[in-house]
């Protein structure tokens, strides 16, 4: 591995990236295969299209939901965590 | 009989003439709902109309949606009816919005007044400091595109036929020199006869009444529409500022925006809606979009950390008097207008498709036609 390897949060795990990787792509490396779950049926979703088109790999990084994977850059220290349908629940009331 | 355009005027008019046992042959040049229906926001409301025939139609076509929610299933249009709540942000239209309710429920509409702090109650993530507002309870949606799909369905049911991506290019007539059909450009039906042809060509009626020399002065009001990431039910009703309603009846040619939010069943928020006379100019103008996005978070802060995923346009087919033409035009026997619905023609269309079959098959009207009626321009031209 790159000696300039840095670790990000995935919920409560640490997870492994170098630079210039995207979360998905760390996310994978480390075994992970999904990070959100749908907002109707509650099903397991990760990377489908891998390149921005497919809105399938969102995910909430530093507590912003909807992000793609595919396309950012993991962060040292970044904290990414699983998201839960629309990954605004605090909003409903 | 023949009903030009499969937007949700010509589906309506096609499912209650093929339901009243007429022959319909419906013509799209395009797809099905794929001109303004594609790009509108699926609303049936009563809350921003003001006394009048319009009104009276929407009252009418209000029921109709109710009745075909029950007929059809409610879900299979995505009928909801969520309701509508208008905002007035200060007290100089909180007095505007108060007067305006008032005539409102004397015309028949369910409009409720809501004091400022009960707002909150109605929608909770509203901006703070809201003058007062009004609730209406009668305010529906239907998904327009599968509503348009599911009228055309049933009317096919009912023995219609549906030709998409064949255009109209003129009439045939009779020796008497009433319209007895139309010209296409489909090569299997290049003509086909008819009693009656509907003009539901929406922002392109005008354009086809032009080719039975019968003219109706149909323009392009150009509309932009946000779509927001999805969201969990964080919006309600439709909300709109009580701006909107004064904007809907004006004249002016500039910009105008006045914000309406609403939630849809997927989970995106929709923020409409500019209104500009521009022609049929497709081209985006970040401004007006920019101008929106604005005022929606002005109305629900909470927005301004919610992501756009797209924009979408549409042109509104409007007449200078903001009211929609329908019915036989004497100027051409065999043309029955339906069209010229501005914004509001999901929420129109079915009274409107009502009012067609009952003009042809000659049961009493619903409504009277009078304020509708086709050659109205020309006696304001000669006056």
């Amino acid at each position: 591995m790159n000696d300039t390897a840095f670790q990000f949060h995935f919920d409560d795990q640490q997870i492994s990236a170098e630079p210039g990787q995207t979360v998905a792509a760390a996310l994978i490396a480390g075994g992970h295969l999904w990070w959100r779950r749908t907002r109707v049926h509650d099903r397991p979703r990760g990377l489908f299209c891998g390149i921005g088109v497919c809105f399938d790999c969102l995910v909430t990084i530093n507590d912003r939901p909807n992000r793609r994977a595919c396309l950012v850059e993991a962060q040292p220290g970044d904290q990414v965590s699983t998201q839960l349908g629309a990954g605004r629940a605090h909003l409903a009331n | 009989m023949v009903i030009v355009g499969a937007g949700v005027v010509g589906a309506a008019c096609a499912y209650y003439c093929a339901a009243a046992g007429l022959r319909v042959t419906v013509i799209e040049r395009g797809a099905i709902g794929g001109g303004t229906t594609a790009a509108c926001e699926g609303n049936i409301l009563l809350s921003d109309k003001e006394a009048g025939p319009e009104l009276e139609l929407a009252l009418l076509s209000s029921r109709k949606w109710a009745e075909l929610a029950e007929e059809l299933g409610g879900s299979s249009l995505e009928y909801e009816s969520k309701g509508g709540v208008v905002v007035a942000a200060s007290p100089e239209t909180a007095e505007g919005l108060a007067k305006l309710t008032v005539e409102q429920r004397n015309a028949g509409i369910d409009a409720i007044d809501v004091p400022g702090p009960d707002m909150f109650d109605l929608e909770p993530n509203l901006a703070p400091g809201v003058a007062s507002g009004a609730f209406y309870p009668q305010d529906s949606q239907v998904q327009p595109m599968l509503a348009t799909a599911q009228l055309l369905r049933r009317a096919v049911q009912r023995g219609a036929t549906v030709l998409t991506n064949t255009e109209v290019v003129g009439f045939v007539r009779a020796r008497d020199g009433a319209l007895n059909g139309v010209r296409t450009t489909s090569s299997s039906m290049p003509t086909v006869h008819a009693k009656w042809v509907v003009n539901a060509a929406g922002t392109w009626s005008g354009q086809l009444a032009d080719l039975a020399a019968a003219a109706v002065p149909i323009l392009p009001r150009k509309g932009f529409i946000l779509v927001t990431e999805p969201l969990p039910r964080v919006i309600r009703h439709k909300v709109y500022t009580a701006e909107y309603v004064a904007n809907v009846a004006s004249s002016d040619e500039g910009l105008q925006t006045s914000v309406v939010v609403e939630g849809t069943r997927a989970g995106t928020v929709l923020i409409g809606a500019s209104r500009e006379r521009v022609g049929f100019d497709r081209s985006v103008s970040l401004p007006v979009l920019r101008t929106l996005a604005a005022q929606a978070i002005a109305v629900f802060p909470f927005l301004s950390e919610v992501a756009l995923l797209r924009s979408y346009l549409g042109f509104r087919p409007y007449c200078p008097d903001h009211l929609p033409v329908i019915g036989p035009d004497p100027r051409a026997q065999g043309l029955i207008h339906a069209c010229g619905h501005e914004g509001a023609g999901i929420g129109l269309s079915t009274g409107t498709g009502a009012l067609v079959a009952q003009s042809i098959v000659g049961d009493a009207l619903d409504l009277d036609l009078t304020p509708f009626r086709p050659d109205r321009f020309e006696e304001t031209k000669a006056s």
